[in-house]
C-alpha cells in the first residue's frame, strides 16, 4: 500500500508545468525523519536474495530487486506566506522478472521475508498469467553482473540536512525583493528529491545508489489594473543534479548575456532572478506586440532545451517509435525505415544531438539505470543524420545491439520500470563564437530565453513555442523587447535552419523535473545541455487577442 | 480490514483518532481503494496490475499553524503516534495567515456514485475487455493500442468541530487508438463510466476503428478559420481548462480574463452567446459527485454561465470571508446544457466545415485571454453540404474558449466525458494556424 497523492498547483504559479497537479509519493513525514538513514545495505542484500530464490524456484528466468526509499521535500509560498512544506517518505520493494518469456510485476511495502516471499511469488504468477496472450517473447541484451557496487550523485550540500528555516528564508527574500522591485504577485518553490535505490539482478548485480535532484523555481506578476493587463516572468533557473550548493549563486558560474541578462551555469541566484524578473514584468507591459512574420531566431539554453527535449528526447525514444505509447503519449515520425536508410537528415551538419546519463550535475546521471545497465554516452544525431536512439535491455536486438543503453527508470519502488528519456543535450559548437558576436550577424531576429507556452503533436513534427523574454534583433542589435511571440516549426525543417551554435563556453544545461509517459502515468527528470544557438527563417505568429 | 469502509466503520476510527487530539482543532480524512488497469499496445498486452490503498490524514492546528501527517496502519498506537507527528509539523509550521477555522456539522446532497458492477471487476474482467477490443482489430489488421483502469473506494472526513462526511465510489475509464498497418490511419474513443456495466470496449473500439479507416490517406487544406464540429472529446479540455479558471481571487488579483480594466470582476456580465448555459449539480445520474469538496463543504447544483452571463465564481474560504460572500468551492465536473441534435444532424446540417475527434497537447499561451494552442488527432474530417467528404491532416490551432463560445453555432445532445456531461459542439471562425504531418 502506499500513497500516490496531487498536490493541485492552481494558483501556486506553476499550473502550465504539468497539467495542474504534481505528484506525491507516499507517507508525510517530518522534515527531521527525511535524515534518517535508510536500511542498511547488507539488510537490502539479504531482502534481495530471498526474492532472487522466490522467483527462480518458481521458474522466472531473469529477476530484478528494486528496494527504494524516496524522499521528498516541497515548499511553497507565496509573497510574504508559506503556503505548503511536504516532506514524504516511500519506502518499498519492486520485483520484476521473466517467467514463460513475459514480463510480470509485483510491489509491496512491506519489506521483510515474509512480504517479499509473496510479492516474488505474485510477479511470477502474473508472467505466467500474461504469457498465454504474448505473442513475441521478451529479448534481454545480456548485462553481465557488475558485483556489490554503489554510487552518489557528487553534492557538496545535502538539500535535506539544509533547515527547513533557512529555506523559507530564502524564498521569504525572493519573495520581497521582487515585490520591492515592482511585482504584484510572487510564487515561489523549491523541489527536492533524494532516490536511496538498492537493485539487485538474477545477474548477479547488487547496486546501491543515491540520487539527488534540486529545482527552485519562482513565478513573478505583474498587474496593471487600469489598463486590465497582468504579465509573468518565470524563473531562469534549472532543475539539476545537484545538492544545495546550486543556490550558492556563485559569480563564476554566471555567464553574461545581451541587455544586462545573466545566464546560470551550474550555481543559481535566485534573488538576483527574481529582482530581474519583476523588472522585465513590468516592462512586459509596454512591450511591442510582434508582427508575425518569418525571423532568424537566436535561442538561449534556457529555453531550447524544452525545444530539444520535445522535439528530439521524445520522437528517438525507441517504444515510442515502435508504437507502445501509441494510445497517449503517441508514437514518432523518427521511424526505423528513416534511420536505416543513414541518410536521414534530421537536422543541418553542425546539428550533433548526444544522448547521456554521466554529464556531471544533471537529472539523468546516475551510475547505473533502474535494470542495472552501467550508464553512457552515444549518439543520436551525428552530423544531422540520425544515426541512434534510446532503448531498454528489451528493445536494443531490434537496432541490431547487444548492449543496452541505459533508459530505464521507474519513478518509485511501486512503479514497473520502463523506457525513459536519457539527458538529450546538443553539442556546443566548435568555433569560438560568443551570443554577442552571433546577434551581431542578424539582420532581422528574435532572441528568446526561458520557457513558455510549448505543444508537439503526437508524432513530433508541428510544435509551437512560446518563452519568458523575447528581445527583437535589428541589424545585428537588440532594439527592445517583444509581446505575443511564438514560433511554430515542423521538427525536421527547424532542426535543418540550425545555422550557428556558440562555443562550449556558452554551455548549460535546462531541465524539466516532471516529465510524464505512461499509463498509469509516471514522471522523470531529464536534462537537456546546449550552447546559444541560431535558427534561421522560422515562422513566428502574434498570440495577442482581445476577449 | 477490507479496502472500503462502511460508513460506520470510517467514523469509528476518525473519532477514535480525533480522541487523541491535543491539538486546537483538528481533521482527519481517511480513504481506501482498489485499483485495477490493463494497457495494450501491439495488439498485446504490455502492462497490467492491481493495487489496494487505505491511508489516513490526520491535520492538526494550534493557533494559525497546521501540520498534516499520513498513515497505512490502523492500530492503536500507529494512530495516536501519527496525531503526535500531526502535532509536531503543526508546531514547527509557521503561521499562515489566511488560516480559516475549520467547519462545523455540514448537511450535504446524499448522492449515487457506488456501483457495485464496477466493484467486483477482477483480472479476468480486464483481461476480456481488452481482448474484446484487440480481437476485432488484429482480425481486421488494424492494431489496437489501450487502457482500462477501474476504481472502487470510499472517502471520509471528520473534525474536531463535529463535521462529518462520506462517499462510496466506483469508476471505469477506457481509451483506445487504433491505427491502420500502414501508419496513415488513426482513430480513438474514449469513456467513462461510474457503472461499468455501461461500458463496452467492443463498441468504443469500432468506433475508432471506423475512423482509423476512414482517416487514411488525409488530405491537406489551407489554415485558417474554419466552422468546425467538436465532438465531447476535442472540446473538454478547452472548456474543462475555463472552468478552472474562474477563481474570484485572481480575477479580483487583476490576473485572470474575468478581471476588468480599471480593476473589478466580469461577475455579472454577459461573455458568451446568450445559449450557453454551464453548471454543477452532484445528484446528476449521468455523472453523479460526492455531495462534498475536498475540504467538507457542501457541493450544490449551481450555475457559473447562464444565458451567456458570467453568474458565480469559485473562491476558497480564506477569500470568501474576506470579501463577504458565500465560499463556494469549485464543482468536480461540470454540465453544459445542448440540444437535442445528434453528431449526426449537426454534420447533417452544415455546407462547409470540419469535424473534430479530438484535440491533443493543448496548452495555455495567454492566460489573460485563455489563448491555448494544441493539435486535431485521431480522425479530422471535411464536411461538404452535410455529408463527410474526405479525411484531412491535422491542424494546429490557436484559440480561446472565450472566443469559441462567443461563435456558436449550434449544440447537440451532451454526452459523458471526463466526469463531464457536454454536448458536441458547431463552431464557427475557428483558427487552425499550421498543418500537421501527424497521423
Amino acid at each position: 500500500m502506499n500513497r500516490r497523492d496531487f498536490i493541485q498547483l492552481s494558483g501556486m504559479g506553476l499550473g502550465a508545468m504539468m497539467g495542474s497537479s504534481i505528484p506525491v509519493l507516499g507517507n508525510i513525514v517530518t522534515a527531521d525523519h527525511l535524515l534518517e538513514p535508510a536500511a542498511d545495505v547488507a539488510f537490502k542484500k539479504r531482502m534481495a536474495d530471498i526474492a532472487l530464490n522466490a522467483t527462480k524456484s518458481r521458474g522466472a528466468t531473469y529477476t530484478d530487486v528494486r528496494i527504494g526509499r524516496y524522499l521528498q521535500q516541497y515548499l511553497f509560498t507565496r509573497e510574504n506566506k508559506v503556503q505548503n512544506i511536504v516532506n514524504a517518505e516511500s519506502y518499498g520493494v519492486g520485483i520484476r522478472v521473466i517467467a514463460n518469456g513475459t514480463w510480470g510485476f509485483s510491489a509491496t511495502s512491506d519489506v521483510t521475508p515474509e512480504g517479499i516471499a509473496k510479492c516474488a511469488e505474485t510477479a511470477v504468477a502474473i508472467a505466467k498469467a500474461n504469457s498465454k496472450i504474448q505473442k513475441e517473447p521478451v529479448i534481454l541484451a545480456p548485462q553481465k553482473g557488475v558485483g556489490e557496487v554503489s554510487w552518489k550523485t557528487p553534492i557538496q550540500k545535502n538539500a535535506f540536512e539544509v533547515p527547513v528555516q533557512e529555506k523559507i528564508d530564502l524564498l521569504m527574500k525572493v519573495n520581497s525583493e521582487a515585490m520591492k522591485n515592482g511585482a504584484g504577485f510572487v510564487t515561489s518553490n523549491l523541489f527536492l528529491v533524494n532516490e536511496q535505490k538498492y537493485f539487485a539482478s538474477s545477474d548477479g548485480s547488487y547496486i546501491d545508489q543515491e540520487v539527488h535532484r534540486i529545482w527552485p523555481t519562482f513565478t513573478v506578476t505583474a498587474v496593471d489594473k487600469a489598463a486590465g493587463k497582468f504579465k509573468t516572468r518565470d524563473a531562469i533557473s534549472s532543475p539539476m543534479g545537484m545538492g544545495y550548493e546550486y543556490l550558492d549563486g556563485l559569480a563564476s558560474e554566471k555567464i553574461a548575456a545581451p541587455n544586462g541578462l545573466v545566464g546560470y551555469r551550474n550555481s543559481y541566484d535566485m534573488v538576483e532572478d527574481a529582482i530581474m524578473a519583476a523588472k522585465q514584468a513590468k516592462e512586459k507591459m509596454t512591450a511591442k506586440s510582434v508582427m508575425a512574420g518569418k525571423y532568424d531566431l537566436i535561442l538561449d539554453p534556457n529555453h531550447l532545451g524544452l525545444t530539444i527535449h520535445e522535439s528530439v528526447g521524445h520522437p528517438t525514444e525507441l517504444d515510442r517509435v515502435l508504437g507502445y505509447e501509441a494510445n497517449y503519449a503517441g508514437t514518432s515520425f523518427a521511424t526505423l525505415d528513416k534511420w536505416k536508410t543513414k541518410a536521414f537528415n534530421y537536422g543541418s551538419k553542425q546539428v550533433n544531438i548526444v544522448a547521456d546519463k554521466t554529464q556531471p550535475h544533471t537529472l539523468g546521471t546516475v551510475g547505473y539505470d533502474d535494470e542495472g545497465v552501467p550508464c553512457k554516452e552515444w549518439d543520436l544525431i551525428k552530423d544531422g543524420i540520425l544515426v541512434n536512439y534510446q532503448a531498454t535491455r528489451d528493445q536494443v536486438n531490434i537496432l541490431g545491439e547487444n548492449a543496452s543503453h541505459g533508459c530505464c527508470y521507474a519513478d518509485n519502488w511501486n512503479s514497473v520500470q520502463f523506457q525513459r528519456m536519457p539527458n538529450v543535450s546538443l553539442r556546443p559548437g566548435k568555433e569560438k563564437l560568443s551570443v554577442f558576436d552571433m546577434i551581431k550577424g542578424v539582420e532581422k531576429g528574435i532572441y528568446i530565453i526561458g520557457r513558455g507556452s510549448y505543444s508537439i503533436d503526437q508524432q513530433r513534427y508541428n510544435f509551437q513555442f512560446g518563452g519568458q523574454l523575447f528581445y527583437e534583433i535589428k541589424n545585428g542589435e537588440i532594439v527592445g523587447m517583444l509581446d505575443d511571440v511564438a514560433y511554430q516549426s515542423n521538427t525536421q525543417e527547424f532542426w535543418n535552419s540550425c545555422a550557428q551554435i556558440c562555443d562550449k563556453d556558452d554551455y548549460r544545461t535546462f531541465g524539466s523535473f516532471f516529465d510524464g509517459k505512461g499509463q498509469p502515468s509516471q514522471v522523470s527528470a531529464v536534462s537537456h545541455g546546449s550552447s546559444t544557438t541560431r535558427f534561421n527563417g522560422v515562422n513566428v505568429i502574434n498570440t495577442g487577442r482581445k476577449i | 480490514m477490507s479496502i472500503i469502509l462502511t460508513k460506520e466503520e470510517a467514523k469509528k476510527i476518525i473519532d477514535k483518532v480525533l480522541a487523541f487530539s491535543k491539538a486546537d482543532e483538528m481533521s482527519v480524512s481517511l480513504g481506501g481503494s482498489r485499483t485495477g488497469n490493463i494497457r495494450y499496445a501491439r495488439n498485446s498486452v504490455s502492462t497490467s496490475g492491481e493495487s489496494l490503498d487505505l491511508s489516513l490524514a490526520v491535520t492538526a492546528v494550534f493557533g494559525k499553524r497546521s501540520g498534516t501527517a499520513t498513515i497505512n496502519e490502523f492500530d492503536d498506537k500507529s494512530l495516536e503516534k501519527t496525531v503526535r507527528r500531526a502535532e509536531e509539523i503543526a508546531k514547527l509550521a509557521p503561521e499562515n495567515p489566511e488560516y480559516v477555522p475549520m467547519l462545523g456539522p455540514q448537511t450535504y446532497l446524499e448522492t449515487s456514485t457506488f456501483s457495485e458492477s464496477t466493484a467486483k471487476i477482477d483480472p479476468d474482467y480486464r483481461a476480456k475487455a481488452a481482448f474484446e477490443s484487440i480481437d476485432p482489430c488484429s482480425k481486421k489488421g488494424l492494431t489496437a493500442a489501450g487502457y482500462l483502469e477501474d476504481s472502487s473506494g470510499f472517502n471520509a472526513m471528520g473534525n474536531s468541530k463535529g463535521l462529518f462526511a462520506y462517499n462510496k465510489s466506483t469508476s471505469i475509464d477506457f481509451s483506445i487508438t487504433v491505427r491502420t498497418a500502414d501508419g496513415l490511419g488513426s482513430g480513438y474513443a474514449i469513456r467513462d463510466f461510474n457503472d461499468a456495466s455501461k461500458l463496452s470496449t467492443k463498441s468504443a473500439t469500432e468506433i475508432a476503428m471506423q475512423k482509423a479507416l476512414a482517416s487514411s490517406s488525409a488530405k491537406a487544406l489551407e489554415p485558417g478559420k474554419y466552422t468546425v464540429i467538436l465532438e465531447p472529446a476535442a472540446s473538454i479540455d478547452l472548456l474543462q481548462n475555463m472552468m478552472r479558471s474562474m477563481d474570484a481571487r485572481n480575477a479580483d488579483e487583476g490576473r485572470s480574463f474575468l478581471s476588468k480594466k480599471g480593476g473589478g470582476i466580469r461577475l455579472g456580465e454577459k461573455l458568451f452567446d446568450e445559449r450557453v448555459n454551464i453548471f454543477s449539480d452532484p445528484s446528476n445520474p449521468e455523472i453523479p459527485k460526492a455531495g462534498f469538496s475536498g475540504d467538507g463543504r457542501p457541493q450544490e447544483k449551481i450555475y457559473w454561465i447562464e444565458n451567456g452571463v458570467v453568474k458565480n465564481l469559485t473562491y476558497s474560504r480564506f477569500w470568501a470571508e474576506k470579501k463577504g460572500v458565500k465560499a463556494t468551492p469549485p464543482p468536480s465536473g461540470f454540465i453544459m446544457a445542448g440540444g437535442t441534435e445528434s453528431l449526426a444532424d449537426l454534420i447533417k446540417g452544415t455546407e462547409k466545415g470540419i469535424l473534430v475527434t479530438r484535440f491533443w497537447y493543448i496548452r495555455a499561451v495567454d492566460p489573460q485571454t485563455l489563448l491555448y494552442t494544441g493539435l486535431t488527432r485521431d480522425g479530422t474530417f471535411y464536411i461538404e453540404k452535410g455529408q463527410i467528404k474526405y479525411p484531412i491532416k491535422n491542424f494546429r490551432f490557436n484559440e480561446s474558449p472565450v472566443i469559441m463560445l462567443n461563435n456558436l453555432e449550434a449544440m447537440g445532445v451532451p454526452m459523458r466525458i471526463g466526469g463531464s456531461l457536454i454536448p458536441p459542439l458547431k463552431i464557427r471562425d475557428f483558427t487552425f494556424s499550421s498543418l500537421s504531418n501527424a497521423v
